[in-house]
């Protein structure tokens, strides 16, 4: 079986040091000149979940997935990713992760097939082995009938499917993830976050980069949510949504001046009991966190009692920003110096 | 059996020689194909040999040939061998254009983040630079045989082929590290073409140095693609040719020696 060599290498490797941890992240730093892009970051992803890296473009989670598949040296700090060191072990981690994203790309010239069978040949299967590893990945991710096209005349759904292929071959046990999304109409989303569920089960460890609170939601099992090169808030995803609220209710008065007033009554009635209510002063709008529905409803009622005319009431999941207004009190904007590997999305998109 | 395999791979810190030249092969493949997907990339390859050989030949031919002591034809046999150096060289900066694309794809995290020795990478793109090589001199030498060219010793034309392949591949290695270097694929281009131009003139590629100012034939004896043409001269058609072989030879393993190892440096921490 073709997939012996690699599959039983993951297992055995995995994790040498016995620790439940499949990717370490101690006090890592890596600055551009004044820019720092990374400022000092913990993390620990734990072997067999998904962790979900959310940050707006310049916080560095790009610089972080960098330095974790060796493309770049840390200026100081550790990582170790299933027990080899990102310094001192570059070849024996390159073995064992799959990087996909907006900038590990295919090559556009080459068919689908191709693509595959080369990087099956470059982790060392056999010539058979990486036809038959080629031609499995592309009938598991839907591509077979296009397998030998140029991937240059593919859909963006279909060249990020076959991107997370090719990161597949070598059966990784790290994936990293970097913004797989980003760039794609909401049906092809949906196909990716599918496939990226369906990894998950047969138990690879994800690092998931992502600027969408949705995303975090839907392929997350803990998040990190990283501002400017510093860790601002980790957790469960359950626990951040306490945190930042499930949902977001926005409500409107008709008069601006209800604004504080009505915040500080939601808060001293304390329906919410978690977190407090935000003046979203710029659209006029208070942004109240809710659990259930029943807090929605009791939020209402409140107002209504209060005789204060609405505009209007919307419920949204919390976006980027708002998980950021509520943890850090400021919106999550980008940085006034630009990372320069972050330049790079753009270009790849 | 899986066990063994799983030690040796586990311990395989350093990569083995077979693994190498799998690795260089499968990315060769990759580069073959590129040409098999877009065919027009070989155009320089067909257009170049027959479109300098004509305008030498007719254009400068006639004036050239008679201050060598006879007409056109004299010229041909001159500048035939010339060609062939400058095939080496043009075919050599074509290699830094190629390479600074693949960069901007983002392909090349790909393979970085691969395990494979990151040489690997750039010793496939030389070869298939190497093979285009090859063709662009079988064309030149078909052109030059229906211009009048007489090939009097054809183990000279097979070795000074050898020798321009070996000044050519350590051409690349100059250009490679520039496509790594350089920003994007049109200064890489303005930069070879500057490193170029000044090289190819001030040869003796198209015409004898003797007429040449005192200045610029200090210049051009020491121009490594003199020697080049030189030396294919002397191996085609006869006169004298060790000096300028060993200078040729000398040139190709100092400028490896130098530049192979920045070049793979440069692309190993480029970010």
């Amino acid at each position: 079986m073709e997939a012996g060599t690699f599959g039983c290498m993951t297992r055995i490797d995995k994790n040498p040091t016995g620790a439940g941890s499949a990717v370490t992240v101690r006090g890592l730093v890596k600055h551009y000149g004044e820019t720092k892009a990374l400022d000092g970051v913990d993390l620990d992803v734990r072997e067999g979940t998904v962790m979900g890296v959310l940050g707006p473009n310049g916080a560095g989670k790009t610089t972080l997935v960098r330095i974790l598949s060796t493309l770049l040296a840390p200026d100081s700090g550790q990582a170790t990713v299933v027990g080899y060191d990102v310094v001192r072990q570059p070849r024996q981690l390159r073995r064992v992760i799959g990087l996909t994203g907006q900038y590990a790309s295919v090559d556009e010239k080459l068919p689908g097939w191709e693509n595959l069978y080369l990087i099956g040949r470059l982790l060392d299967l056999s010539r058979r082995d990486a036809r038959a590893r080629a031609e499995e990945l592309l009938e598991r991710f839907a591509l077979t009938d296009a397998g030998k096209r140029p991937a240059a005349t593919y859909s963006g759904g279909m060249r990020r499917r076959l991107d997370l292929a090719a990161s597949m071959i070598g059966h990784p046990a790290v994936l990293y993830l970097d913004e797989p999304t980003t760039g794609l109409d909401p049906r092809t989303r949906n196909e990716v976050w599918a496939e990226v569920k369906t990894m998950v089960g047969d138990g690879v460890t994800v690092l998931l980069t992502t600027q969408y609170m949705e995303e975090a939601e839907q392929l997350a099992d803990e998040l990190t949510v990283v501002d400017r090169g510093k860790v601002i808030a980790r957790g469960g995803i359950d626990e951040l949504k306490a945190k930042v609220g499930g949902r977001t209710l926005r409500v409107r008065p008709a008069d601006p001046l209800q604004l504080r007033p009505l915040a500080s009554h939601l808060d001293s009635l304390g329906i919410t009991g978690l977190a407090s209510t935000t003046v979203d002063a710029d659209r006029g709008a208070l942004l109240v966190p809710i659990l259930s529905d029943e807090q929605l409803t009791a939020v209402v009622s409140a107002v209504t009692a209060r005789g204060v005319t609405l505009s209007s009431v919307t419920t949204e999941l919390p976006s980027l920003d708002e998980v950021f207004l509520s943890l850090t009190g400021h919106r999550a904007s980008a940085p006034q110096d630009a990372v320069p590997t972050d330049d790079r999305q753009e270009v790849a998109v | 059996m899986s066990a063994t395999t799983t030690i040796t791979a586990t311990a395989d810190a350093r990569i083995p020689l077979r693994g190498h030249l799998r690795h260089t092969g499968a990315l060769m493949r990759r580069n073959l194909l590129w040409i098999r997907q877009d065919p027009e990339s070989m155009a320089d390859a067909v257009l170049f040999p027959i479109v300098f050989t004509l305008l030498f030949v007719y254009v400068f031919g006639g004036s050239i040939g008679q201050s060598l002591g006879g007409g056109q034809d004299a010229y041909v046999q001159y500048v035939v061998p010339g060609m062939l150096a400058m095939m080496g060289m043009t075919m050599a900066q074509g290699v830094g254009t190629g390479f600074n694309q693949d960069f901007n794809t983002g392909v090349m995290d790909r393979f970085r983040s691969l395990p494979i020795g990151r040489g690997s990478v750039l010793f496939a793109k030389i070869a298939v630079e190497l093979l285009r090589m090859l063709f662009a001199t079988a064309v030149l030498m078909v052109v030059a045989l229906l211009v009048g060219f007489d090939i009097t010793n054809w183990g000279g034309l097979l070795a000074s082929v050898a020798l321009s392949v070996v000044f050519g591949s350590a051409l690349m290695w100059v250009f490679l590290t520039l496509g790594v270097v350089m920003k994007n694929a049109q200064s890489v281009q303005a930069m070879g073409f500057l490193v170029l131009m000044p090289l190819q003139f001030g040869s003796s590629i198209f015409a004898p140095t003797q007429s040449m100012p005192g200045w610029l034939q200090n210049f051009t004896d020491y121009n490594p693609l003199s020697a080049l043409a030189d030396a294919a001269r002397g191996l085609m058609i006869g006169g004298p040719v060790a000096h300028d072989l060993w200078l040729t030879l000398g040139w190709s393993v100092v400028l490896t020696a130098v530049m192979a190892p920045i070049a793979i440096h440069k692309f190993r921490t480029k970010t």
